[in-house]
């Protein structure tokens, strides 16, 4: 079971720095248990640009996809038996990046 | 009802919640569980007719439930991609995993995974009322003052979620069960209110299997969780509710009001048990929450030898103390009824009124309100408000009491 753990950035309540090393820790932790598929931060999201081409004639606009104070600031990609270990995870993933979590389960993975 | 009939109510009230908790732990899927435990009821009404109620009726429903939940998974397992199939196979050839762990009661097991904290509060409670109270959706849709869709939707979403999500059929472990406790409790409460309060107009005004199976229930916790002082709140809550049971509804099927109630029918043990048990939360000094004042506000009006020695401004003060805690209009409302003992109708018909905007379509506000006006003398305004709680009342002792109130009502306005 994959799931996706979210880290939720907000505009109102910048990163806090003050454990240096924690995601690095966290992230060691996850390859040794077995957990780590894939993981990565993102950049602010007023980098973002949003791509339409439903209409086959392709619009980019400048922006995230959502005008929000929270945003996506963030992810990892592990795999876990249940929810609760996928909980668990995210209780220590919370701490090391000083943000909040959503944990949601992969449908599936190509 | 029959003798089958009655067989089959007395099982299904003492073996839902344990046939549920075993099938899920066999298939891993609620709905199998659901679905298979109430098709073997099903069934059993029929085979039981014909052939007589067998010897162990648990263990045949068990063995029928197993056989349609098997059936189940066989035919949509052959629609199912093949690693599912395989995964069914394997659990079923090592056997049912048997959790050991701090919850050992079969029902309690169910009671503690259907309050899993991923799940939002109403959908654990909806939940659980369904698979370990085994209560209709209708029932629980009344309980919950929703639409029975609504409900229905709720409960639907709530499997799903625990599905999608892979939410383990799991026994807590020690470290888990205070997080779990508040949705646990909360259930129990709602449960042992549907029992005490029964909201279908044609089930018995008081469901003593419902008050029983939560008073157990909460006893189970309380064993789990000695130090925990909402659980010996809702606890001592449920014992002094449940001491006044027989005093609630008269030889006609007429609900008696507290006031009213034969203070010598109480149950002593139950009071006895449940003052001791708020006496305990006293002495330790703890900042009570909501169970626990409530749980004070019931000793209360069971320390009165009568109705009229109540320490009213006690009662009201206690209310102050839950409004802070839970300000919703529920206790509001409950709180204005104290303060027409204290202040008189008048006073408490303001504070009434104030609510009528999150409580108009529950009939105790009606009922108060009918009970306010007819002590002002508002006789024609009373006769109204009695009208729309008759409207809305389920239960079937309160819609006879407010009935004869009403009629009682127009008597006497008719004559002056």
């Amino acid at each position: 079971m994959h799931y996706l753990l979210t880290v939720v950035g907000d505009t109102d309540n910048p990163a806090d720095d003050s454990a240096p090393g924690a995601i690095d820790a966290f992230n060691d932790r996850l390859k040794d248990e077995g957990r780590w598929v894939f993981a990565g931060g993102l950049t602010d999201p007023a980098d973002a640009t949003v791509t339409d081409n439903r209409g086959g004639d392709p619009v980019f606009s400048d922006g995230p996809f959502v005008e929000s104070k929270e945003f996506l600031a963030g992810f990892w990609v592990v795999t876990a038996a249940d929810l609760d270990e996928a909980l668990a995870l995210s209780v220590d993933a919370s701490r090391a990046c000083h943000r909040k979590i959503e944990v949601r389960p992969f449908d599936g993975v190509a | 009802m029959t003798a089958v009939e009655d067989v089959l109510a007395r099982v299904h009230r003492e073996e839902w919640a344990r046939l549920v908790a075993v099938l899920v732990r066999r298939f891993g899927d609620l709905d199998v569980a659901e679905d298979a435990a109430a098709e073997a009821f099903a069934v059993a009404l029929q085979k039981w007719r014909a052939d007589g109620v067998p010897p162990n009726p648990a263990a045949w429903l068990t063995t029928t439930a197993g056989n349609k939940a098997l059936d189940r998974v066989r035919r949509e397992g052959k629609r199912d991609d093949k690693q599912k199939q395989a995964h069914m196979l394997t659990d079923q050839l090592s056997g049912p995993p048997e959790p050991t762990g701090a919850v050992e009661d079969e029902r309690l097991r169910l009671l503690f995974t259907c309050a899993h904290p991923a799940l939002a509060m109403e959908a654990r409670v909806a939940l659980t009322l369904r698979m370990v109270g085994g209560l209709t959706v209708a029932e629980i849709a009344r309980a919950f003052l929703v639409q029975e869709t609504a409900m229905g939707q709720r409960i639907t979403r709530a499997k799903a979620k625990i599905k999608n999500a892979r939410i383990p059929y799991r026994v807590p472990e020690a470290a888990d069960l205070p997080s779990r406790v508040d949705g646990v409790l909360a259930v129990l409460y709602l449960v042992f209110n549907e029992g005490y309060l029964a909201s279908g107009a044609e089930s018995d005004p008081v469901r003593a299997d419902l008050t029983g199976e939560a008073i157990r229930l909460a006893r189970l916790v309380r064993t789990l969780l000695p130090y925990d002082g909402e659980v010996a709140g809702l606890l001592a809550l449920m014992l002094l509710t449940e001491a006044r049971r027989g005093a609630r509804v008269s030889a006609s099927g007429e609900l008696v009001t507290l006031d009213q109630q034969d203070r010598g029918s109480r149950d002593r043990g139950l009071i006895a048990e449940g003052h001791a048990l708020v006496r305990e939360r006293l002495a330790s000094g703890q900042a009570p929450g909501r169970y626990q004042v409530l749980s004070a506000i019931n000793a209360v009006h069971t320390d009165a030898a009568d109705a009229r020695d109540t320490d009213w401004s006690q009662v009201v003060a206690l209310y102050d103390q839950l409004v802070r805690l839970d300000a919703n209009p529920v206790v509001a409302l409950n709180r204005a009824i104290a303060v027409a003992e204290l202040d008189g109708p008048q006073v408490a018909l303001a504070q009434v009124d104030a609510l009528r905007g999150p409580l108009d379509d529950y009939h105790a506000f009606h009922a108060t309100r009918a009970d306010l006006l007819r002590r002002l003398g508002r006789s024609a305004d009373s006769r109204a408000a009695y009208d729309r709680a008759i409207a809305l009342a389920g239960n079937s002792a309160e819609s006879a009491y407010l009935t004869r109130r009403r009629d009682e009502l127009g008597a006497s306005g008719a004559s002056t």
